[in-house]
């Protein structure tokens, strides 16, 4: 670590020239929560950090007519804080909002949390479930990419060198769309996901799904789209069977680890379970609306 | 690798520091500028023993770079006291027993005070959702939100005359 250098740019383009042109390991800095605690085990030996926040955009929130637009180094309090956000998206303020404590939250941002790629990262879920994109700044120009596409397995992401997120786009609900997340820890807060879960449905004036997106954490090596949760729930009312076939779709999606937070047989059974309940807040917050 | 020059406010004061880049803010309140009511207990996030108020927010200073406070403004645990006169948080902190060994009383000194600075009227539950970060091996928690309680009672009562 001797020769680690610390820079903080005040635009996007200066930004890719020093991550693109750094010799050994360039790293982007938003929050820092996984970055500096990296850095100190170890387990992280960069030669560049770039800190992304003086740079204009990268924090804040913006609405457009069809769209927010949230800055890749917003934190955790900006996101909650912001009432059309809540509004819009609960299940997307919930995943974020359940990420670490108060101190972590002013620091801990949305891109942060996606690139450091954790299966159990809470506010991935529900983003990709809103079918969100992200707009990457790189050596090459600018590029939009599915949320989805950015996690390749665990602390592996598809940004190439000199790459960094610069924002998200994420579409507005349509009439009767909402979402949810749910996570499952042994206590009630400051813990890692044994399960996620986001639930974004969207339903005719009758009730009856029409859309449907169900993506799990902390069962695989990424998050998960379950196509089979979301075709159970398409052409469905909320009942008894269409929440058996949610459930048995979402445990087949599994592909879990046993560790010391949960075996393989208890994430696969809590999976379906979380699937459930957050279909039910989903369905029952898009009929309201 | 050329330190870093970072000038920033620290406890209402202009400071200058040099810095390491891989130095933590901790690092530099306490190493640097003799700050050492900052405390060092997990340097990952989780024990809140290091908590300053950053531009209003509290934030674990172990996980910010020193250099990443050029331009910011810092409260640290040593300016949360006026002077000689305690700060409620502080005062009820002593009245109410709220602590044993005192290596997290610090940090939840400045959460609590940045609690208060937002919410004069916390629930208990608003309370212990927002001190979740600080973590106490010694009291079992209640005396610390009890002290904190009670500071808001104090700091209303002051506020209403």
């Amino acid at each position: 670590m001797p020769n680690l250098s610390f820079s903080a740019p005040t635009s996007i383009d200066e930004a890719v020239k020093m991550l693109a042109g750094a010799t050994g390991t360039a790293k982007p800095l938003s929050g820092g929560t996984d970055l500096l605690v990296q850095l100190r085990s170890g387990r992280l030996r960069p030669d560049l950090i770039v800190d992304t926040k003086r740079i204009p955009g990268m924090i804040g929130i913006r609405e457009e007519s069809d769209r927010f637009v949230i800055g890749a180094a917003t934190p955790g309090v900006t996101v909650y804080d912001n009432k059309a956000l809540t509004q819009a998206w609960p299940g997307i303020v919930e995943g974020m909002d359940l990420i670490g404590s108060e101190q972590i939250q002013g620091r801990a941002s949305l891109a942060g949390n996606l690139c450091n790629a954790s299966p159990a990262a809470d506010s991935v879920p529900a983003v990709i479930a809103a079918r969100a994109t992200c707009v990457i700044a790189g050596p090459n120009g600018r590029r939009e990419a599915p949320v989805e596409a950015i996690v390749v397995g665990p602390g592996r992401t598809s940004l190439q060198k000199g790459e960094l997120i610069v924002e998200f786009h994420i579409p507005k609900p349509k009439p009767h769309q909402s979402d949810a997340y749910l996570r499952f820890i042994p206590r009630t807060e400051m813990d890692i996901a044994v399960v996620g879960c986001a639930v974004n449905v969207t339903l005719d004036s009758n009730g009856v799904c029409t859309d449907a997106r169900v993506v799990l954490g902390a069962v695989a090596p990424t998050q998960v789209i379950v196509e089979d949760a979301a075709k159970a729930l398409i052409g469905h009312r909320l009942d008894e069977p269409t929440l058996a076939a949610l459930d048995a779709a979402a445990q087949r999606a599994c592909k879990p680890i046993t560790d010391k937070r949960g075996t393989i047989e208890y994430r696969t059974k809590v999976a379906g379970v979380l699937a459930r309940r957050a279909a039910k807040i989903a369905f029952e917050r898009a009929g309201a609306r | 690798m050329a330190k870093h020059h970072v000038s920033t406010t620290i406890n209402g004061e202009p400071v200058e520091f040099l810095c390491e880049p891989q130095q933590t803010l901790l690092d530099v309140l306490r190493d640097e500028l003799n700050l050492t009511g900052s405390k060092e207990g997990c340097s990952s996030g989780d024990c809140g023993a290091c908590t300053v108020i950053c531009d209003g927010r509290i934030t674990c200073s172990c996980l910010m770079l020193g250099a990443e406070a050029e331009g910011r403004t810092i409260q640290t645990v040593e300016g949360i006291a006026q002077g000689d006169k305690l700060h409620p948080v502080q005062q009820k902190f002593l009245e109410h027993a709220a602590l044993q060994c005192g290596f997290c009383t610090p940090g939840f000194i400045v959460a609590a005070k940045a609690l208060l600075d937002e919410n004069l009227n916390p629930t208990e539950e608003e309370t212990r959702y927002w001190l979740a970060g600080n973590l106490c091996r010694c009291t079992g928690y209640d005396k610390i939100v009890r002290a904190v309680l009670d500071a808001a009672a104090v700091m209303r009562a002051e506020a209403g005359r």
